[in-house]
């Protein structure tokens, strides 16, 4: 087991996000990294390990490195899809652990919205695949939905309550894309894109860039803001959806145990829950899989409010890939906001006293998955 | 199909060769490992099951069922974007491996889960001088 009690969450910042025309994603990039650095307390001279990956560079670490001006003595480009920088998290650890680094910048940015207004992947098709009209990756999460609808009697309305939800937490987010309020008929009435995924069942196309700090313990400026990891794990089921053994059950079945083990808790002591939602299907199948309700449940779970403000498990705080910002790969976004939330930062969408989250990100169709299991410093003294 | 945009046409290469080769002699052709009798799909040079090398190619049967689909409404893929609504599924064959494919000759409307299905062959086109013949599945008891 990679050992996390070494390290510590130290700084977090976002680039502006939305609509981005004025910067590239390497820009976007150096901007968070320095505010993540000063929000660290630190500086970017600090800076020896470089965790990063687009799909707008072949060598992302090295470009970033080049624009910051910075020569780290440790890199790691692992391109695990979205949910890579939650990986990226898991082997800072162990690098700083191994002694390869003792500050590491996580870094990520896309233009996307401004570059062509869609999805900018380094996303090969298959020759098995190609010929089909399959719209990556919309029909390839219709597919998982149309299935689980079978299997479990999962309905549109219920889709469609992620999505609600979704809005209702960006309502609270001056920085939300989307912020008014929708209904379920919004959804249904919004235009089908893939069946059953209509158009609002879709994340957002948005431009942003983010960074975290890393730090070991020995390194940390302020504790009290300091954030712990006390569990994480990364697995995978398949890269062409044609492979995945069963379309309803995602990685999250074996990176949610993994984590929550290590962590020593379990799903109802999560004080919240960072989900990937780059379609509606997505944080139901990662709830049920991750062990948070029985398999098949977590639809309903949504569509009785319970992961709404006022609900038992508050589920993507700051809106989400749905309606806070999708800038092509969300994982270190859901980190940030599971950081600001145990710092208390959230401000009108702040989780009152909230001590110990969950983050889960995907890659791909619900292909890779990276789990964290966050805590505020005093939860693992307590 | 559209007289003024092509699909997309495949380029096999290497070891995915034999299954578009296949195809244009009208045969479905999916890998069974000898070793381990495991059968692969999508083809392979070594077995995931038991890493031996090259699983046999086989023609299977044809038929299979519907596991899950998508009509496919707004599309910007060339020579669909014009088609929609189309289906777009994964097909689980009698073999026990699953393949993607569009259901054709049928109303979008009135694919199901669990439809049973039989393999269908689709000349794509050409690409370098290369007749390219893909399968896809139409419902079983559909006129020929």
């Amino acid at each position: 087991m990679i050992p996390l009690e070494q390290v510590a969450i130290v700084g977090v910042a976002e680039s502006e996000i939305g609509k981005v025309p004025h910067q590239t994603p390497a820009g976007m990039m150096a901007v968070a990294a320095r505010a993540a650095a000063a929000d660290a307390g630190l500086s970017l001279d600090d800076v020896d390990g470089i965790f990063a990956t687009t799909p707008y560079h072949g060598v992302t670490v090295t470009t970033l490195s080049e624009y910051l001006g910075i020569r780290p003595r440790y890199y790691d480009g692992t391109d695990f899809g979205g949910c890579s920088f939650i990986l990226h998290l898991r082997h800072a650890a162990a690098a700083i652990a191994a002694g390869m680094c003792d500050v590491a910048l996580i870094a990520y940015a896309s233009s996307q919205r401004s570059d062509r207004g869609r999805l900018v992947s380094s996303s090969e098709t298959s020759a098995y695949e190609l010929p089909y009209g399959a719209v990556y990756p919309i029909t390839h999460n219709a597919l998982i939905a149309a299935r689980h609808m079978h299997d479990y009697g999962t309905t549109s309305e219920q889709l469609a309550s992620v999505a609600v939800a979704a809005r209702t937490w960006a309502s609270r987010n001056p920085r939300a894309y989307a912020r008014e309020p929708i209904t379920v008929d919004d959804v249904l009435a919004s235009p089908m894109m893939s069946s059953p995924l209509h158009r609002l069942d879709c994340c957002l196309l948005t431009d942003g860039g983010a960074a975290i700090i890393v730090a070991r313990r020995d390194r940390v400026v302020d504790t009290s803001r300091a954030i712990h990891v006390l569990g994480a794990a990364e697995s995978f089921t398949h890269r062409n959806i044609v492979a995945m053994p069963d379309l309803t059950t995602s990685a999250a079945a074996v990176t949610g145990p993994a984590a929550f083990e290590q962590a020593g808790l379990r799903p109802d002591d999560m004080d919240f829950a960072q989900l990937y939602d780059a379609f509606t299907i997505g944080p139901i199948i990662e709830l049920e899989d991750l062990g948070f309700v029985p398999k098949g449940e977590a639809a309903a779970f949504f569509a009785e409010g319970r992961t709404q403000p006022a609900g038992d498990l508050p589920v993507n705080t700051n809106g989400g890939g749905l309606a806070y910002t999708h800038p092509g790969m969300l994982g270190l976004f859901l980190l940030a906001e599971a950081v600001r939330q145990l710092r208390g930062e959230s401000g009108e969408a702040q989780v009152p006293d909230a001590r110990v989250g969950l983050v889960h990100g995907i890659g791909g169709a619900l292909a890779s998955a990276a789990t964290a299991v966050l805590a505020r410093p005093e939860v693992r003294a307590a | 199909m559209s007289g003024t945009t092509r699909k997309p046409i495949p380029h096999a290469r290497g070891e995915e060769r034999p299954f578009f080769e296949a195809a244009t002699d009208g045969r479905l052709a999916i890998q069974r490992c000898p070793e381990c009798g495991n059968m692969v799909f999508f083809p392979r040079t070594v077995c995931p099951h038991c890493r031996r090398d090259t699983p046999e190619w086989m023609d299977a049967a044809g038929t299979g069922t519907v596991y899950s689909f998508s009509v496919v409404v707004r599309s910007a893929i060339s020579g669909y974007a014009d088609e929609v609504p189309y289906v777009v599924a994964l097909v689980t064959l009698d073999e026990g491996v699953r393949l993607m494919a569009n259901i054709v000759n049928v109303a979008p409307d009135d694919v199901r889960i669990g439809m049973p299905v039989r393999v269908t062959f689709e000349h794509r086109g050409d690409r370098a001088g290369e007749e390219i013949v893909i399968p896809q599945f139409e419902p079983v008891g559909s006129a020929p």
